[in-house]
Parts: structure tokens; sequence; C-alpha cells
């Protein structure tokens, strides 16, 4: 496995969806290259970042009107 | 996702029109809701109507409820629905077209041509270098959360409702699956595919800096 094809797998690999072949192809050339296991790192780091991002504040007039519907509802 | 045992009280206040419950959902949900309905409608407006028939389809149908999925799932996939139908964004083609893109998620500049000894290899200039620790609170920590935040709402619209649903808010392969009616080799591409601009955008700050 070359670095430009295992730079592609790696969401399958992070999913667990890779055929053992695969896994096994893409694990041993981690072992080796370091610019491939850096990139990995760095996907699980992006991966995790995006997680943190938080959701925007609601807007409160909108937000009232959500409520209101509910109280005209019941 | 399965959140069932609190959800049945939750559930059943809403029955009884408990609108501080109501209250804590929406603030709870409503973000979210908006930010993947924006992938479905052409503006902020006809989104907000979207979300709210979506709680106000809950409210309705709250007396037949029957808790089979989660309420988060129920709502994702109500809004969606409803979000389709005023949609005017062709999307008929969309699998195809994702099934038809083969170019990669890395500058192929970056990796040795035909002919050199490691074809297909990072070359020695271009290999990745780890990111620095982005310890919770801390000043890079915040940065890097802003650069993905903003690449994010830059990604094609079904890649970042993708990256959105799994990501973001974390559901699974299969409910995202489910709820927006693709394959699960396609939601692979599109999740990688957004996963990996926004790496590059985080490489490239890094390398600014």
């Amino acid at each position: 496995m070359d670095c430009n094809e295992l730079v592609e797998l790696v969401t399958a690999y992070l999913d667990g969806s890779l055929d053992l072949d695969t896994r096994a192809r893409f694990d041993m050339h981690l072992l080796k290259c370091d610019g491939c296991e850096n990139y990995l790192d760095q996907f699980r780091s992006t991966i995790r970042t995006i997680g943190n991002i938080s959701d925007d504040e609601l807007d409160p007039v909108y937000r009232n009107r959500l409520l209101d519907a509910f109280r005209n509802w019941r | 996702m399965a959140e069932t045992a609190d959800e049945t009280a939750l559930i059943t206040a809403l029955r009884e029109g408990d609108d501080v419950v109501f209250a804590r959902l929406v603030d709870e949900h409503t973000p979210s809701l908006l930010r993947v309905a924006r992938g479905y409608v052409s503006s902020r407006e006809i989104a907000e109507e979207v979300v709210q028939e979506t709680w106000i389809a809950l409210v309705k149908g709250i007396a037949k409820f029957e808790g089979r999925s989660s309420l988060r799932t129920w709502l994702f996939t109500v809004m969606i629905n409803i979000a389709k139908t005023r949609g005017i964004r062709e999307r008929r083609d969309a699998d195809a077209a994702i099934a038809a893109y083969t170019g990669g998620t890395v500058d192929p500049a970056r990796f040795r041509e035909a002919g050199d000894q490691w074809p297909g290899h990072w070359k020695d200039s271009e290999a990745p270098s780890a990111f620095p620790d982005t310890p919770e609170g801390s000043v890079l920590g915040a940065e890097f959360i802003a650069i993905a935040r903003a690449e994010l709402d830059k990604l094609p619209e079904r890649q970042r409702v993708v990256v959105t649903l799994r990501d973001m808010l974390g559901f699974d392969s299969g409910e995202v699956c489910a709820l927006l009616d693709i394959s699960v080799a396609n939601q692979r591409v599109l999740l990688h595919r957004g996963r990996a601009a926004v790496r590059q955008a985080l490489e490239d700050y890094l390398a600014d800096a």
C-alpha cells in the first residue's frame, strides 16, 4: 500500500469497515511510515475538533415563536 | 443514541403540556436541526419554517409517539422529510455524482511521481507532521475549533450534512444512512472528503502561523 492510497482509506479504517487483508496492509504501512502515522493522528485530531464545535446560539425571537406554538397547541 | 429511559419521562411531560420540558428540548435540538436543515433549502428563513413545522409535528404527534426511535432521531427524520418537500435543489443525481467522483482528497503533488524509487509515497518536504496538542480551553484549541467551523460551513452541502451528523452530533453510520437515504459506501465517501477538507484547513492554518 502506498501513502496516496492509505490517505483515502482513513475513514474506512477508523469505521472498522476495511476487509481484514486491507486493514493488515494499512497497519503494516503505518509501522514504517511516519508521514502516514502523522496523517492518521491529524485525522483523529480533526474529528475530535469537529466534535468540539458548539452550536450557534438560538435567536431569542425565533425561540419564542417555537414556545408559543407549543402553548397554542396543548 | 439510546436515551429511552430518560425519554419516557420527557415524553410523558410533553403529553401533559409541560412547557419547561418543551423549552429544554427546543434549546437542546433546534440549533443542530437548523444547521442540518440549511443543507436542503435556499435560505435561513425557510430552514426556520421547516424546523418550526418539525416541532409542531412533534407536539401534534406526541400522543402517538411510540418511542421506537430516540426523540432526536425522530426529530431529524421528520425535519429532513419536511425539508425535502421544501427544497429547491436538484438532488436526484446526487448518488451518481458521488460515485462518479474519483479525485483524491490530498493534493497529488505531495506524493512522489511514477519513476521515483517510491512512487505514491510522501515527498520528504510534503510528509505530514504531527499536530500540536490542543487541550480543551487552550488558545490553539479554540483557534482549531474556529477554523474547523469555518471550513465545515464551506463544504458542499451533502458533505457538510454528513460530517455534521456524524462528527459534530455523534450519529452513527447506520443512522446517517437511514436519515439521508444514502448507501453506506456513499456516506463514507462524503464523510471522508469533508473530514479531509477540514484536516487540510487545520494543516494550512498551522503552516501559516
